[in-house]
C-alpha cells in the first residue's frame, strides 16, 4: 500500500474529472480553512479561513506581508501549505494537484507584475491559453477549430483588444498587458479568476476599464482581487476581507471595515 | 499549405538550405568526374571535411533547438553526440572482424590486446546495421529522458541545469577513458575498415557518407521546423520566455521541456554516427567539457533561435577553425574566446542578425525598457 502510494506521488496524480459539474450545492465554490505555511519559522499564513462563494467578487486588502499571494500561491498549487485543506467545490481537494492541474480545472491566476508571452502576438497569447488537450503529442498537430476561434474573437472584445490581435504583445501598454493576462485567464474558462493587483501601474483611465471588466466578470465567475488601491476597492467591491498576519483580520462591506477599529490600527499604527 | 509554414516562410532557411543542396550536387560532380589536374577538382580530403561540417551543422541544430527556443543551455551535447559516435563506432569495429592486428575473428584488438576471452554482452548485435543504428537512437535518447526527467521533473533550470549537464559529460569522459569499461579507453575504437561491406576511405564511401549527413541535415531542419511551427514549437518559446505563466495556462511544462530535450539528443547522437565513420575514430576526448562548449558557441555565432543560423555557425566557425589551427595553431582558443565576446558584446542575434531586418527595432526595446522601470516605480507608489 505504501509503495501504491509512493509510486502514485512519483508518477503524478491523473487529472480529476473536472469536466463532470461542480458540486456547488451549498454556493461556495471555494473553500479555505485552517492554511498554516511557514517559511524558515516566519509564518506566512497563520489558521487562514476563507469561503468564496459562486459568482461572488471579493477584494482581499491588508499590509504588507498580510500572506495575500501567499494564500494565492496555495490555492493555485504553487506553494503547499503545513496544515489545512483547499477544496474546490465540495469534492476536488486542489492540495493533491499540480499548478497545471488546477490550471486546466478552472482556477486561473493574473501575476502581480504582468506575465504574458512578449515574443507572440495578442491572437497566439490567447490561442496558446485556449481550453484544450494540452499533452505534448496533441499540441504538435493541433489547430485551432472554429468554436476556439470564436471564443477568441469574443475574448479579444471583451478585453478591448480586437484592433490590436495581430500585435506583438510586448508591444502593448503596460495596461493593455494586464488586460491581455485577464484574457488569457478567460480563454481557460475559468470557475474562479484569481487576480493580483491588477491596476497598479495604471493610468486612471486605465484603472477605471479594468473595474469595469472585473465587475463584468463576477456573476459568470467567481472574482477574487487583490489590491492595495483603496479607491479602486471602494470602487468595484461588494464585499471585503482584510489580511492580517497570515489570517482574516474582519469581513464584510467596504464601509464596515473601514470603519472597523481593528482595521484602522494596523492601517494607520498605534 | 505545408511547404509554405516549413520551408516558404523562411527565406534564411531557404537560402542555407539551397547552398547544401548545391553542394551535395557539386561535391560529388567536382570530386569523382572531374580530373584530378583541373583545379575544380575537389580532394577527397576535402569532402570529408564538408561532410564532417555537415555532422556539426546537425548538431548546431540539435543545440539552437533546445537553447535557441526554449532557453534550456545544455553544456553536454557533446556527450550524446559521441555516445551515438561510439554506437557507429562498435558496428565499425565489428565489422573489422578477423583483419585485426591480432586476426581474431570476434574480439576487437583491444580485447585481444587486454587478454579479454570473450564479447562482452553490451557489444552483442553491433554486428548488425539496423540494430547499431536503432542504438545510435536509443543510448542519447535514454540517457537524456533518464536525465532530463530528474532534472525537469526538480525544476532544475537555467545555470543549474548547465552545470549539472557538464557534470554529466564530463563523468562519461572519465568512465569511457577506463579501459575496464570495455570502449577501447583512451585509444577508443579505430582501424575502422568497411561500412556495409564498402571500403570506408574510398571515394564513392566518402561521397556517399557526405551525401547521407547533407539528407540527414535537411530532413532535421524540416523536423525542427514542423516542431516550432505548431502550436508545441509556440509552447516552447512560451516556456522560454515565461515559464510560470505557461504553467498556470494549464500546460506540463516538465514534459514540454523533456520531449524537446530528447528529440534533441536523439539528433546530437545522429550526428556522432555520421561522424564517426568520416573521421575514421571515435576515443573519449569527444566527450571533453570544451567540445560541449564550443558548440554553444557555434550556435551563438551563427545567431540563435533561428535554427539556420545554427548551421552559418558550424560552418563558419569551423571553417575559422580549419584555417587557423593550419596556420597558428595556439592561438586558435584565443580567437575562439574572442569570438565569444564579440558575438555577446556586437552581435546578440548572431551572423545571420546582421541580414535580417529585425521586427523590433532598438529604440522600441529602449521604450520598453524605460516603461517598465517606470512601472515598477510606480508599483512601489502604489504600495
Amino acid at each position: 500500500m505504501n509503495i501504491f502510494s509512493q509510486a502514485r506521488r512519483t508518477l503524478g496524480q491523473p487529472d480529476p474529472n473536472f469536466g463532470a459539474p461542480l458540486d456547488t450545492t451549498k454556493g461556495t465554490i471555494l473553500y479555505v480553512e485552517g492554511i498554516s505555511v511557514s517559511f524558515d519559522g516566519f509564518r506566512a499564513l497563520n489558521n487562514l479561513n476563507l469561503y468564496i462563494n459562486e459568482g461572488e467578487l471579493r477584494c482581499i486588502i491588508g499590509p504588507n506581508g498580510a500572506g495575500k499571494t501567499t494564500m494565492m500561491d496555495v490555492i493555485t498549487g504553487k506553494t503547499k501549505p503545513d496544515e489545512g485543506s483547499v477544496y474546490f467545490g465540495q469534492q476536488i481537494n486542489l492540495l493533491e494537484l499540480s499548478e497545471h492541474q488546477i490550471a486546466r480545472g478552472g482556477i486561473g491566476r493574473k501575476f502581480q507584475k504582468p506575465t504574458i508571452f512578449e515574443a507572440l502576438s495578442v491572437y497566439e497569447n490567447l490561442e496558446l491559453a485556449t481550453a484544450a488537450d494540452k499533452r505534448v503529442w496533441w499540441t504538435l498537430t493541433q489547430q485551432l477549430n472554429s468554436a476556439q476561434k470564436y471564443r477568441i474573437d469574443e475574448v479579444l472584445l471583451q478585453i478591448g483588444l480586437a484592433e490590436l490581435r495581430h500585435k506583438d504583445a510586448g508591444a502593448l501598454s503596460h495596461g493593455q498587458k494586464q488586460w491581455l493576462e485577464i484574457g488569457m485567464l478567460l480563454m481557460q474558462n475559468p470557475r474562479v479568476l484569481l487576480v493580483d493587483e491588477p491596476v497598479a501601474g495604471m493610468t486612471g483611465e486605465e484603472t477605471e476599464k479594468t473595474a469595469e471588466l472585473l465587475v463584468s466578470l463576477a456573476g459568470d465567475h467567481s472574482v477574487i482581487v487583490v489590491e492595495h488601491d483603496m479607491k479602486f476597492v471602494r470602487s468595484i467591491a461588494r464585499k471585503v476581507t482584510v489580511l492580517h498576519q497570515g489570517s482574516v483580520l474582519t469581513e464584510g462591506t467596504m464601509d464596515q471595515v473601514q470603519n472597523d477599529p481593528k482595521v484602522i490600527e494596523v492601517y494607520l499604527g498605534e | 499549405m505545408l511547404t509554405q509554414r516549413l520551408l516558404l516562410s523562411d527565406r534564411g532557411g531557404m537560402i542555407v538550405l539551397g547552398l547544401v543542396l548545391i553542394a551535395m550536387v557539386l561535391v560529388p560532380v567536382c570530386n569523382l568526374l572531374i580530373p584530378e589536374t583541373s583545379s575544380l577538382h575537389i580532394s577527397t580530403f576535402m569532402v570529408t571535411l564538408l561532410g564532417k561540417f555537415l555532422c556539426y551543422a546537425l548538431l548546431a541544430l540539435a543545440v539552437d533547438l533546445i537553447w535557441g527556443y526554449c532557453g534550456i543551455l545544455s553544456l553536454g551535447h557533446g556527450a550524446f553526440f559521441a555516445l551515438g559516435g561510439y554506437a557507429m563506432g562498435m558496428y565499425l569495429m565489428r565489422q573489422i572482424g578477423p583483419r585485426g592486428q591480432y586476426g581474431d575473428p570476434l574480439l576487437p584488438d583491444f580485447m585481444v590486446f587486454l587478454n579479454w576471452s570473450e564479447l562482452p554482452w553490451y557489444w552483442q548485435g553491433f554486428d548488425m546495421f539496423w540494430f547499431a543504428m536503432l542504438m545510435v537512437i536509443v543510448i542519447p535518447g535514454l540517457l537524456a529522458f533518464v536525465f532530463g526527467w530528474l532534472a525537469f521533473r526538480s525544476r532544475v533550470t537555467g545555470v543549474y541545469f548547465s552545470i549539472i549537464t557538464q557534470a554529466l559529460t564530463y563523468a562519461l569522459l572519465l568512465a569511457f577513458f577506463r579501459n575496464e569499461m570495455g570502449f577501447g579507453g583512451n585509444n577508443g575504437l579505430t582501424d575502422f575498415k568497411d561500412i556495409l561491406g564498402f571500403p570506408i576511405a574510398a571515394d564513392g564511401t566518402r561521397i556517399s557518407l557526405f551525401l547521407a549527413s547533407g539528407f540527414m541535415l535537411i530532413i532535421a531542419y524540416i523536423a525542427c521546423r514542423y516542431i516550432v511551427t505548431s502550436r508545441m514549437g509556440k509552447i516552447i518559446v512560451s516556456i522560454r520566455d515565461a515559464e510560470t505563466r505557461t504553467r498556470f495556462c494549464g500546460y506540463k511544462v516538465e514534459s514540454y521541456k523533456l520531449w524537446l530535450f530528447v528529440f534533441s539528443a536523439v539528433l546530437a547522437g545522429i550526428a556522432g554516427a555520421l561522424y564517426v565513420p568520416q573521421v575514421g575514430i571515435i576515443n573519449p576526448g569527444e566527450f571533453s567539457p570544451l567540445n560541449s562548449i564550443e558548440l554553444v558557441v557555434w550556435v551563438a555565432t551563427g545567431g540563435r533561435g533561428t535554427l539556420f543560423g545554427a548551421i552559418v555557425g558550424a560552418f563558419t566557425v569551423n571553417y575559422g577553425k580549419t584555417i587557423f589551427t593550419s596556420y597558428s595553431p595556439e592561438t586558435w582558443l584565443f580567437a575562439l574566446g574572442a569570438l565569444f565576446v564579440i558575438v555577446t558584446l556586437i552581435l546578440p542575434n548572431g551572423l545571420v542578425g546582421l541580414f535580417k531586418r529585425n521586427k523590433k527595432t532598438p529604440t522600441e526595446n529602449t521604450v520598453t525598457a524605460v516603461e517598465s522601470k517606470t512601472e515598477t516605480a510606480a508599483t512601489k507608489e502604489t504600495v
